[in-house]
């Protein structure tokens, strides 16, 4: 909290003294930009049926395409090279993962913060819904609310906001429960300040940089789900192939030795994973320097 | 101590029937199974046939009703598809999923509380480093995608171990088993792996803090002082005092184990009940689907009360906490 508030010079010198830390940043904002910049990277519009060529399918990594441009990862069983349909992919799977995550967050801090300034039944209440959802785990859940609303891209950011909220919610309740009995919020009391006011104005700053420290990490998790229930045929639909929709399409390929089809999304998909989760984790200990004394390096 | 248990007791069973409803009115409000289940080429009346055979021309909370009063007679319905009961075509998935998420977990403890111990007494170390980075690893890596790249290697690269299925079983108690055969081992040990790669990680990494933590405590470093052996201070202090979290998150993962089995069975083509859910989503077999779900809530709501109750009676200090609310 008192590193939260440092200057901004500070708190770069220390991410910056774990070189891991830095190279994981590093690669994550080559990720970003090779997402972002898909269209002028990629040597070819993966989804443009004008562009693809049938006799350029199955092609291990290396070879030629009759365009012109080499298939450094090999293409799939409809001509379309991997590189391209991976940078297309990274889009998808990094859009939905931050998205469900921002909207989660926003949700659980709006739970989280009623409970903990309302407190009495309703914080009751909403915390037993929390603690209910949260004993059972993630993929039951989006797998069950995917069941019931049906595939879509809506759908499944829908599923993900769900399987997100109730942990925000709990953080939330947690950091303001202890942030409320300090003193400033008994000095803003004392000021006649609204519970709005004192909600929004005095407690949210306080406990909002720990939280997305905790949501950079959140989002890796919703990538990764989001990839495994589509993997399982209940998340992206066909128009909208993410990475684990890629890894999907391979896999009928991979017992014939086509490894490539699903193992670079995979890879993309591990890369970003990882350093997403290394971000977060040094991010944590630069603004949390007790936690980084009790965990390690 | 039994007040505290029959609290959570109705707890659980309350925890039981919001679930029930919760998931029944989830799942009955897909679309119309009538339509996926007829020929497309049959006329009104066969269709209304059908709907009354499969009593969903009556209203939802008739339909509930029914559902409960079946439910607790342990008749959950009758599968659309396969037309034999529910719960019973469960049951029969039930023994492969058992294994195979007990198999994982036996790896996962085998394999992660030793290295865990030994990243926590040489931190610094290589080989503690090494176990670390594996394991934040192995928190990344999709499981699913795991699983596809070890039947790459394992199976259409090197062709040691079989891709998919269960292979021979034999049977124990009335209940087939695959461990106690070649084949059955053979094709178990790929899908046990890929299952047990997270939980692993996850054991390695709670071992090591608590080694950590320990070895800082007071009463180690005087055991130290006394002169007792390194070794037997980590086994009779350290390992003592981790292995109530540890007993703890392992009960608890076996749940999300049952859980997580739904992706591997699905890749290695497990003959259990998670690949049957899959099965049974894609073909909208509500019956199938609710009877799943309620058997896996019952399943985690025994689990947390059992580990509930276990803590109770191992930890004195949680006893006391409880007893002064």
């Amino acid at each position: 909290m008192i590193a939260a508030q440092a200057p901004l010079r500070e708190f770069t010198a220390g991410f910056a003294r774990d070189r891991i830390a830095v190279a994981a940043f590093a690669t994550l904002c080559l990720i970003l930009l090779a997402a972002i910049g898909a269209p002028l990277v990629s040597p070819q519009d993966p989804y443009n049926l004008a562009q693809l060529d049938i006799f350029d399918s199955k092609l291990a990594p290396g070879a030629k395409a009759g365009a012109g441009f080499t298939f450094w990862l090999g293409s799939d069983d409809q001509g379309r090279d991997m590189f391209s349909a991976i940078l297309y992919g990274l889009r998808i799977s990094l859009g939905v993962g931050t998205l469900s995550t921002v909207v989660a967050l926003a949700l659980g801090m709006a739970v989280g913060l009623t409970s903990a300034y309302a407190g009495g039944w309703l914080d009751n209440l909403l915390m037993r819904v929390v603690d209910l959802q949260l004993s059972f785990p993630s993929i039951l859940i989006a797998l069950v609310l995917l069941a019931v609303v049906g595939q879509g891209v809506d759908k499944i950011v829908i599923a993900l906001i769900f399987v997100q909220w109730a942990y925000y919610a709990r953080t939330v309740r947690g950091a303001a429960l202890s942030e409320k009995r300090r003193e400033y919020v008994d000095a803003a009391r004392v000021m006649a300040f609204s519970a709005r006011r004192i909600v929004f104005r005095h407690i949210l700053p306080n406990v909002l940089p720990p939280l997305i420290v905790v949501a950079t990490v959140q989002v890796a998790h919703a990538i990764a789900l989001e990839a495994t229930l589509s993997f399982l045929g209940l998340g992206m639909p066909i128009t909208s192939p993410s990475l684990g929709l890629l890894i999907s399409n391979g896999f009928a390929h991979l017992l014939s030795g086509r490894y490539w089809i699903s193992f670079f999304p995979g890879v993309a998909l591990l890369i970003t994973i990882v350093a997403i989760n290394l971000v977060g984790d040094r991010l944590r200990d630069v603004l949390n320097p007790r936690l980084a004394s009790h965990y390690g390096a | 101590m039994l007040s505290f248990a029959i609290r959570r007791l109705l707890q659980s069973m309350l925890v039981l029937f919001v679930m029930s409803a919760l998931v029944f009115v989830g799942v009955y409000a897909i679309g119309n199974p009538v339509d996926i289940l007829i020929n497309p080429q049959a006329d009104q009346a066969e269709i209304a046939a059908a709907t009354r055979a499969l009593g969903l021309d009556q209203p939802l909370w008739r339909q509930y009703w029914n559902f409960i009063i079946g439910a607790f007679t342990g008749d959950l319905g009758k599968s659309f598809a396969a037309n034999i009961p529910a719960v019973r075509l469960i049951f029969e998935r039930m023994p492969a999923t058992l294994e195979l998420a007990l198999a994982a977990m036996v790896i996962a403890v085998l394999l992660g509380i030793p290295l865990g111990l030994w990243a926590g007494l040489k931190p610094d170390s290589v080989s503690g480093r090494a176990i670390m980075a594996g394991s934040i690893l192995g928190f990344s890596l999709p499981t699913f995608w795991v699983g596809l790249m070890l039947i790459m290697v394992f199976s259409v690269w090197l062709g040691w171990l079989p891709p998919t299925g269960r292979g021979e079983t034999v049977m124990v108690l009335g209940v087939p088993v695959s461990f106690l055969t070649w084949d059955g081992l053979a094709h178990l040990f790929m899908p046990a792996l890929n299952l047990a790669l997270f939980k692993l990680s996850l054991l390695i990494r709670l071992t090591r803090a608590g080694t950590r933590e320990a070895l800082a405590q007071d009463y180690v470093r005087f055991a130290r002082a006394k002169g007792l052996s390194m070794e037997r201070v980590v086994r009779v202090h350290v390992l003592k005092n981790i292995m109530i979290p540890i007993v703890t998150v392992t009960g608890l993962e076996f749940g999300s184990v049952i859980a997580f089995a739904i992706v591997t069975e699905t890749i290695f083509a497990w003959p259990g009940m998670g690949k049957l859910l899959i099965d049974s989503i894609n073909v909208l077999d509500r019956p199938v689907i609710v009877a799943y779900l309620l058997i896996i809530v019952l399943i985690f709501v025994l689990i947390n009360l059992l580990v509930d109750l276990a803590y109770t009676a191992l930890d004195p200090r949680v006893r006391l906490a409880g007893r002064s609310t």
